[in-house]
């Protein structure tokens, strides 16, 4: 047959119109959308009995009430408790939010894993069994024991309250070693001077619920200070009372955004500007006199320090805020009913200065607002975990009684790094629990360094995080929405209360609780080690630690402690009974020599500081996946970090918005992006902590810059800890 | 019979938000709130915002000013569930080709039904407030943590465009428990989106606009004849003047913010109903 051309093309269109007008192509599409939606890789969650679980978040200090919502044994959310004990006004942070990303999270440590070295002599990972991972410690720990050097282990935990924390506190004593250590927190500085002014073993209380006044000196109020849900609550309550917050940072923070008053003082001058209020308190004779008076020694003294030195014009110059508003703002303090000063820089994570905390306690002195509603309290330290003090044989006393390789009064971790890393042979090995110094530490790279040196490093993380890489052995610990434990409250709580963490679900991994690992170790070290440690396993131990209150506090999932019988008496526990407000001691802090930022400023001419932001966790907890995923692009773009900078500063530099830079600081040098923002100080760059990890997987791992490499530690003349604000630094166009 | 003409005269439900901006800190909870609760996928780099899906989005304000007068205010973005000038005349349901997103006359709240979608998002183009997002690729979740996803909420499949739903699983839920216990009324505890329950600051409030008892009704003040324009002086709509007549009230005692609430001229007042307001 032959086709001619007009056939072939009447045939061609008319099929193709043909189809056309045929239901054909839009079934056809129908279906494709169907197909395309179909995939059998798009999960379809199964449904089942919907039952809640309450619980204590253990995430951060704030310790908030949790609601768990599960299906069948899955959990799916987690929400806030309403009107309870622990989460008075409901609602929960974001962190908290994201708790079930860390649950079921991938880069957790699936069971007990041992470093060997493979065929190529690198190191790799085997699992192991819990029985042998036991065996494999407490063999360590004998031999050091047998050669007499008991006293070369050390443990460094998060921190140390709670039954978990002190078992291994018990082990580390019974053992016989000096060496317990916790993460440093502004809570060591409060202390400081909580036990040096008012002869109080404790910690701080912040009654900002009652407060009318705030006064912040540079504390994240509403970006995680302490206990974050409660601080944003009390924010806005005084807020709504028509209250007064003022915050005094370099920094346009979220909380100085929503402070009716904004000090941009000079990073480090903090200290002199509470100094300079005082000196108008003390000059206009606006300080509480009854309270004064009454209830103070060391006054005179004080107030010649301050009249001499602090004057408001002296102190405009070294703070950068005008005598008159120094005035202004002294003066409201001390006319508010219920004033309170905040000492603490961010979200507390780091110790800070001494001077500037006891210049922040001698103002809240002046006004009078101490233990008193509204005001600062002093806590005392919680004592219902009362064990019989641990059986120490010969060597477990000597070990016990050796001089501490850090050398100075209060434990401090960087000291003891140090020490480590000058002199490796006097630490063999060290246990680490909840706390993740070789990134979460200023000078992180010298932590991770000293690190290296130890012989034997175990670590009960249940995340493979930077100091868990470099562990030789990890006994992964159960998560919080997978155990047991007492929490008492810190964080400037204003009532002792105790939290109850209950486990949401079954155990996702072989992991086995911290405090069965310690019990299990002490155990298999024999002798009086294993005597100091009667019971059977942890739960027995909470149990019987927690004694009468237990049922209550499994039924209401909180103890909390009777306050106390409020008296007109203060309650001071000094020798006077008074409050000291100047001695040799703090006559020495106050008078200190602020150190100064690291770095040669002719060298290094910017100043950058670190700042906290409630979107990112810095310490111990990696950022989950939702909280990177809600970090603005001005944060973190790509792989790259920003510093941010005042326009001003950038135009001096020649940066734009967006461009790429080399910043440098003695401790480091890192490619950045630049961020303008009018809302900080000129000639200071800030940048983000709690971005920057090496270890974790492709969520976290690799995005953005970790500040602890750039920042290092400043020792405190007084305390000894950690009381760097900013490093010299330097910025040029990449 | 009786009971028909009761509900009759009554005035349909109007679920709405009234979101305080001044107590807001920017923490972005609400966010993560919503991501937890809807099954929102994530990936490694979500710095990309244009493909970053967040049905809820925190932005931040600026009042442009130099340091030390630096101002700054955040401002939470749902989808802002228009009703128009006209109920039921919201700008992405009038183009919808699939009926994919509809508009329920009897709680007020915009739909999205994944499956009916088959993405040419017009909506996406149609919608003044960016708030609908596309799957560009399907979502994956890391090993172990497909364990975390709620059954009451779909995991959305590339090629479709998803939105804030303002929880109506949660609608949905506290509809049918109403139901079986007499058909009585849905009470405001029961029925809250995960962002207004989780807010640490408070500062969103939900309920029915139409029921003087919620709270929302008592600040937005809203008059229903005058398409349901606040009576609050604090408060304000985004992007008033388009008519889109939303159901997300923002409040705030600061001029700037309020200001930022639309592309006002310098001499115009913030709030003033402009020309669309009255012909739709």
């Amino acid at each position: 047959m032959k086709l001619s051309r007009r056939c072939f093309l009447s045939f061609s269109i008319g099929g193709a119109v043909g189809t056309a007008l045929s239901p054909l192509p839009w079934k056809l599409t129908d279906d494709l959308s169907i197909w395309s939606q179909n995939w059998p890789w798009t999960p379809v969650p199964p449904d089942g009995e919907s039952t809640y679980v309450d619980s204590t978040c253990m995430l951060c200090p704030g310790h908030c009430g949790i609601r768990v919502r599960k299906i069948d044994q899955r959990a799916v959310k987690i929400e806030g408790q309403e009107n309870t004990v622990l989460n008075p006004g409901g609602g929960v942070c974001l962190l908290g939010l994201s708790g079930l990303q860390l649950l079921y999270s991938p880069t957790r440590v699936k069971g007990p894993l041992r470093k060997i070295k493979d065929d190529k002599g690198l190191p790799k990972w085997e699992s192991i069994s819990w029985s042998l991972a036991i065996e494999e410690v407490a063999k360590q720990l004998m031999d050091l024991r047998a050669q007499g050097r008991s006293h070369t282990v050390a443990s460094l935990v998060g921190q140390e309250d709670g039954t978990v924390p002190q078992l291994l506190k018990r082990l580390i004593k019974a053992y016989g070693s000096p060496h317990f250590y916790h993460m440093p927190s502004v809570e060591d500085t409060q202390g400081a001077v909580l036990s040096l002014s008012q002869g109080i073993d404790g910690f701080v209380g912040l009654d900002v619920e009652n407060a009318d006044y705030i006064l912040s000196f540079g504390s994240a109020l509403l970006d995680g200070f302490g206990s974050p849900l409660r601080m944003m609550r009390a924010i806005n309550r005084l807020k709504e009372q028509k209250g007064t917050l003022v915050q005094i940072e370099p920094r346009l923070s979220n909380t100085a955004a929503k402070a009716d008053l904004w000090l941009a003082a000079k990073p480090g001058t903090e200290a002199d500007l509470a100094l300079g209020m005082a000196h108008v308190l003390i000059n206009q004779r606006r300080f509480n006199e009854d309270f004064i008076y009454n209830h103070t020694e060391g006054f005179e003294l004080f107030a010649v320090m301050v009249r001499n030195s602090y004057t408001p014009e002296a102190v405009a110059v070294t703070t950068g805020i005008d005598a008159a508003t120094i005035t202004q703002t002294a003066l409201a303090f001390a006319a508010a009913k219920r004033p309170l000063a905040i000492f603490g820089h961010g979200k507390g994570q780091a110790p800070g200065s001494m001077r500037e905390a006891a210049a922040v306690n001698a103002l809240n002195a002046l006004v009078g607002n101490i233990n008193r509603p509204g005001g600062l309290h002093a806590m005392p330290a919680y004592d219902y975990i009362d064990w019989p003090a641990p059986f120490l044989d010969g060597i477990a006393y000597a070990g016990f009684n050796a001089k501490r390789v850090d050398g100075s009064g209060t434990p401090s971790v960087h000291r003891f790094f140090e020490a480590v890393d000058a002199a490796p042979e006097k630490l063999q090995l060290l246990m680490i629990a909840e706390a993740n110094p070789s990134y979460s530490l200023t000078g992180c790279g010298k932590i991770k360094q000293a690190i290296k040196k130890i012989p034997f490093v175990v670590s009960f993380s249940s995340f493979m995080d930077e100091t868990a890489m470099q562990a030789d052995l990890i006994l992964p610990n159960h998560l919080y929405l997978e155990r047991w434990e007492d929490i008492p409250m810190r964080a400037g709580a204003v009532r002792q209360t105790v939290g109850l963490c209950r486990p949401v679900v079954a155990p996702q991994q072989n992991t086995q609780h911290l405090g069965d690992t310690v019990i299990q170790i002490a155990k298999a070290l024999k002798g009086t080690v294993a005597q100091s440690f009667p019971w059977d396993n942890y739960y027995a131990c909470l149990k019987q630690t927690m004694g009468n209150q237990w049922q209550d506090m499994n039924a209401k999932g909180a103890w909390e402690k009777e306050p106390a019988v409020v008296s007109p008496e203060p309650g001071f526990k000094t020798e006077s009974g008074k409050l000291v407000m100047m001695n040799e001691p703090l006559k020495k802090i106050l008078g200190a020599i602020v150190p100064a930022p690291e770095g040669d400023e002719k060298k290094f001419p910017l100043q950058l500081v670190a700042y906290d932001s409630i979107r990112l966790s810095s310490g111990y907890i990696g950022n989950p996946p939702f909280m990177n995923k809600v970090l603005p692009d001005t944060v973190l773009k790509g792989n790259e970090g920003f510093v941010e900078l005042n326009p001003e500063t950038a135009g001096k530099l020649g940066l734009a918005e967006g461009q790429s830079a080399i910043l440098t600081t003695p401790h480091g040098q890192v490619k950045v992006r630049v961020h303008l923002n009018h809302g900080i100080m000129p000639g200071l760059l800030a940048m983000a902590r709690g971005l920057g990890h090496t270890a974790y997987d492709g969520y976290l791992s690799g995005k953005g810059v970790n500040t602890n490499e750039l920042i290092g530690p400043v020792e405190d003349p007084a305390s000894g800890l950690d009381a760097a604000w900013g490093i010299q630094a330097i910025l040029a166009k990449a | 019979m009786k009971q028909t003409q009761i509900h009759n005269e009554q005035p349909p439900r109007r679920y709405g938000m009234a979101i305080d901006v001044d107590k807001c800190t920017g923490c972005g909870s609400c966010m993560v709130a919503c991501f937890s609760e809807n099954n929102v996928p994530f990936k490694q780099d979500e710095t990309d915002k244009l493909l970053s899906i967040t049905w809820m989005r925190v932005y931040q304000l600026t009042n442009g000013k130099t340091f030390p007068h630096t101002e700054v205010a955040y401002l939470p973005r749902p989808c802002q569930h228009c009703a128009g000038q006209h109920e039921g005349h919201s700008p992405c349901v009038s183009v919808c080709p699939a009926t994919a997103t509809d508009y329920s006359a009897d709680t007020g709240i915009v739909s999205q039904i994944y499956t009916r979608c088959f993405g040419c998002r017009y909506c996406m183009g149609a919608c003044p407030y960016h708030a609908r997002y596309f799957n560009w690729w399907d979502p994956v979740w890391p090993d172990g943590m497909e364990k975390y996803l709620s059954p009451n909420v779909s995991p959305r499949m590339r090629g479709v465009v998803e939105k804030c739903s303002f929880c109506f699983h949660r609608y949905q839920m506290a509809r049918d428990k109403a139901y079986t216990e007499g058909g009585r009324k849905v009470q405001e505890a029961e029925y809250q989106t995960a962002c207004a329950q989780a807010c640490p600051a408070g500062a969103i409030v939900f309920g029915d606009l139409n029921d003087p008892s919620h709270a929302v009704n008592q600040i937005v003040k809203p008059d229903a004849h005058n398409h349901y324009k606040s009576g609050n002086p604090r408060a304000f709509r985004l992007l008033e003047r388009l008519g889109t007549n939303t159901k997300v009230y923002y409040l705030s005692s600061r001029e700037w913010v309020r200001r930022s609430g639309d592309n006002y001229r310098a001499d115009e007042q913030p709030g003033m109903p402009g020309a669309a307001a009255q012909h739709g």
